[in-house]
């Protein structure tokens, strides 16, 4: 179908800069870039280099008008044009996707929320309804158009986004991090659908994403972005990424084929040299593997070593001394060492066995049943599989936040001491001392005004003496310390997910349970965390991270519990081909779903995917 | 209604999705609240026993036609039934005083005239109370929202606005209790209940601000806002159906004046 009236628009920064209102620094600056009408550009470029702000001038949805009179007004420079216009007067010529998928479902009914721009625009009623059953065809969503859309997974999400953008006829499609909190499947879904879009429309795409490989196949153009520089790379994307891949790296760009080895973030041992590692130097120093934020104040060690000084090495991160089991790993050790003894205890200890367990959310919605596992000390277990099958449902519940629906779930008196074995029975400050949990979205889990009150809350709640010695080591750490009296919600999105694991270690919790914790992140903050949780698992605590990131499930050689609708199974491939490093991971145990009910039910709450 | 012109024939693809609803589900709501809103009118020109009874007569009778769950009923007309009580006490104990004094305690005095003052409040918070919340319960908040834009004319990005609140606000349930779990997860949930609650409050009223830029800036770049005429995907229309709604309601206030009138009780 050709689509009338839809021709490709032209976009032009000219030495373009914007500061937003109340900033003192620009946001971006002296930006020069033409794309030509059907051109597809991906933008790439560290945390900060005002990458979102550049798409979000095109699409003409910047906050606040500039006013040169006041200075603490908006402020822009240069000239932003789309067709030789300002875009703010072309509005509908770009359409805009964005991170969140659950942020930008306008309407409660499918095509209402497709609908949305043509109405906005004053196309008239039977030429909306045709657009809009074109665009659900176009993006492969098969859905009847009075479906209510609560209940969409994120795939699904993203793709009514682009078919609400799709029906408005844009010029350009200007995506910012469309893919990034989707699981794989959504991506491929998204990548998919966006694919479509360009084949009908032949629009301009002007694409911005972490995981960069994503959309490789279907860009013409990649352009480097740094912070206060303009652009520093600009050319087809193999020569990009051939002659400033490093740099890539540096700016938190995940570039294919640097993606983390294998183990990479378990405590050190004879491994295999990681990617991009410059032979002879030393490792942590390299571009690519820089474990540091863009501050660059990170001590941080690397992956695997334990925190803090080699002279007490597992203090911070030593697990609850409460099944008086800590006392083995002591300072008289070296940090390999202590980690060796700390991984060969803990393969002995189960800490929480859950037999038959089902998972509800609220009272009534059963997501999950059946499932077997066991939960050891120093293990690291990814819980996997696709959207809505009760990822995180399994882990609140693994948390004692959720009571389970069926089955038990029982805490070894390893863990639960003196009290009872159910954890979801247990007190706000026993569970607090013996399972921490990091939320998908910081946000939820803040409630101090400063980061140092926010790690000193649950230590204090527990009355624990070495409250401010705690705080301090943490805020080291987790590179915390230059931001100890700033306010949790001001931190970027890097900083906040490690605020928020550095609270719940605080308690020093020997279960920690992570929904999502590495999604949406650059790699440099993905590395950032991910070293962390190898840490804490080395020094013996059981880290338990709901996950769709298979970058994380190799790095900390994870044990992997897949869920699906027949309940939960081990992935077999998982596990490191001879595992003769560490105790054999005899932890997940498979569920048999014949020996108990299939229970295809399982899933039935789930968004329904549609397999086009 | 305009058909593209450029297709060669206006097929099915160009029609509105049809809805399945059916009875007083495909009543626009708009109908429903004029209805209400005249019923209400009628109701307060008089302040007697009669009118009322015969108006909460009348709806109660009509009632089953709607088909409510009579757990759905109670529980959704709980706020009216718990208020209703209330009223009446507070109206026997403090209304105008006239005839037989039943008891005085100085400050309030039970007399006649304060309790069939009261039994008249009672039934008339009923008859109105009653039927604006059972015509609501189910309703589509889009359909309402159509029929305030495209009927009663009111600015178009006021109803969408507050339309997309609306659906913000399962968001809002949900954020609740993530912030109540991940407090009792950092040991913060045994004591301080109401500081808690305050420090929740405040957490998921940033998390709503966040929530409202982000999809301010979506609904934006789909060019809400834009300079020029607004259409409407969908059809809102004012017909038969939305006609009888209104009379079914206005006839009720009516019939239960006409009552009044003619038994004498009826005064203003």
């Amino acid at each position: 179908m050709t689509v009338p009236g839809a021709r490709a628009a032209r976009i032009e920064f000219h030495d373009w800069g914007w500061r937003y209102a109340e900033r003192d620094d620009w946001a971006v600056r002296g930006v020069d870039l033409v794309v030509e009408p059907g051109e597809r550009v991906a933008v790439v470029g560290a945390s900060g280099a005002g990458k979102s702000t550049l798409l979000r001038a095109v699409a003409a949805v910047l906050p606040d008008e500039p006013d040169p009179d006041d200075d603490s007004a908006a402020a822009a420079e240069g000239s932003v044009l789309v067709d030789d216009v300002t875009p703010g007067a072309v509005r509908g010529r770009v359409g805009l996707v964005m991170q969140d998928p659950e942020a930008h479902t306008v309407m409660s009914r499918v095509g209402d929320d497709v609908a949305f721009g043509c109405e906005n625009t004053g196309v008239p009623r039977g030429e909306t309804w045709e657009r809009v059953r074109s665009a659900l065809d176009v993006v492969g969503l098969d859905l009847a158009l009075d479906r209510s859309t609560t209940m969409l997974s994120g795939g699904q999400r993203q793709r009514l986004a682009l078919a609400g953008v799709l029906a408005m006829r844009p010029g350009a499609l200007v995506l910012d991090e469309p893919c990034a909190n989707l699981d794989p499947s959504g991506v491929r879904q998204v990548h998919d659908a966006v694919r479509a879009l360009l084949d009908e429309t032949g629009a301009t795409m002007l694409v911005v994403e972490h995981r960069i490989g994503t959309w490789l196949d279907l860009v013409d153009r990649l352009v480097l972005l740094e912070p206060g520089g303009g652009v520093i790379a600009d050319g087809t994307p193999a020569d990009v990424l051939r002659i400033h891949g490093d740099a890539l790296t540096a700016a938190g760009v995940w570039v294919p084929g640097a993606e983390p080895e294998r183990c990479s973030a378990r405590a050190p041992r004879p491994a295999p040299p990681r990617a991009g590692e410059i032979p002879g130097s030393v490792p942590g120093s390299t571009l690519a593997f820089r474990p540091l934020d863009g501050a660059g104040t990170r001590t941080s060690p690397r992956a695997g070593e334990i925190p803090g000084s080699s002279a007490e090495p597992t203090r911070v991160f030593r697990p609850l001394d409460e099944g008086g089991r800590a006392a083995e790993h002591t300072a008289e050790h070296t940090a390999e060492h202590a980690a060796e003894q700390a991984a060969e205890h803990a393969a002995e200890q189960d800490l929480l066995v859950a037999e038959g367990l089902g998972t509800a959310r609220g009272r009534r919605q059963r997501v999950g049943s059946g499932i077997d596992l066991d939960v050891r000390a120093g293990q690291v277990i990814a819980i996997t599989g696709p959207n809505g099958i009760g990822k995180s449902t399994l882990g609140l519940t693994l948390a004692g936040l959720l009571r389970p629906a069926d089955g038990t779930l029982r805490a070894t008196t390893t863990l639960a001491g003196d009290a009872g074995p159910a954890p979801h029975a247990w007190s706000s400050r026993e569970l607090a001392v013996r399972i921490g949990t990091v939320f998908q979205d910081p946000e939820h889990q803040f409630v101090a005004r400063t980061v140092r009150e926010e790690i000193a809350a649950g230590p204090q709640a527990l009355g624990i003496s070495d409250t401010v010695e705690r705080v301090g080591e943490l805020l080291d750490a987790f590179g915390l310390a230059h931001l100890a009296d700033a306010n949790p919600f001001t931190l970027s999105g890097g900083e906040q997910r490690r605020l928020a694991i550095a609270t719940v270690v605080a308690t020093r919790p020997p279960v920690v349970v992570l929904d999502e914790p590495t999604s949406g992140q650059d790699r440099a903050t993905w590395q950032a965390v991910v070293d962390r949780l190898g840490a804490l698992a080395d020094a013996g605590t059981a880290v338990v991270a709901v996950t769709h990131d298979r970058a994380l499930v190799r790095a900390l050689d994870a044990d992997e519990v897949v869920l699906s609708a027949t309940g939960a199974a081990p992935a077999a491939e998982t596990r490191a081909p001879a595992a003769e490093t560490r105790a054999p991971a005899a932890a997940t145990r498979a569920t048999a779903t014949g020996t108990r009910a299939p229970a295809p039910a399982t899933a039935t709450n789930a968004p329904t995917e549609v397999t086009t | 209604m305009t058909t593209s012109t450029t297709q060669p024939a206006p097929s099915w693809r160009s029609e509105p999705p049809v809805r399945s609803e059916r009875g007083i589900r495909a009543v626009q709501p708009v109908a429903a609240l004029l209805g209400v809103i005249g019923l209400g009118i009628c109701l307060v020109l008089s302040l007697d026993v009669v009118s009322a009874a015969v108006a909460l007569g009348l709806e109660l009778a009509l009632l089953p036609l709607l088909r409510i769950p009579v757990g759905t009923l109670l529980l959704r007309t709980s706020p009216v039934l718990v208020a209703v009580p209330l009223t009446g006490v507070s109206i026997a104990l403090y209304g105008r005083a006239s005839g037989r004094e039943w008891f005085d305690l100085g400050f309030a005095h039970v007399t006649d005239g304060s309790l069939v003052l009261a039994v008249a409040t009672m039934l008339r918070v009923l008859a109105v109370g009653v039927p604006s919340i059972v015509l609501f319960i189910g309703m589509d908040p889009t359909d309402l929202a159509d029929g305030l834009a495209q009927i009663l004319r009111l600015p178009a990005r006021f109803v969408l606005g507050a339309l997309a609140a609306i659906r913000m606000m399962t968001l809002l349930g949900d954020d609740w209790r993530q912030l109540a779990m991940a407090r009792r997860a950092r040991g913060l949930a045994d004591t301080g209940r109401i500081r808690r609650g305050a420090s929740m409050a405040f957490a998921l009223l940033v998390l709503a601000l966040r929530r409202a830029t982000t999809l301010a800036v979506a609904m934006e770049s789909r060019g809400f806002g834009a300079p020029g005429r607004r259409t409407w995907a969908r059809p809102a229309r004012f017909r038969a159906r939305e006609w009888a709604m209104v009379a079914v309601l206005v006839g009720i206030g009516l019939v239960s004046i006409a009552v009044s009138v003619a038994v004498g009780t009826w005064r203003v």
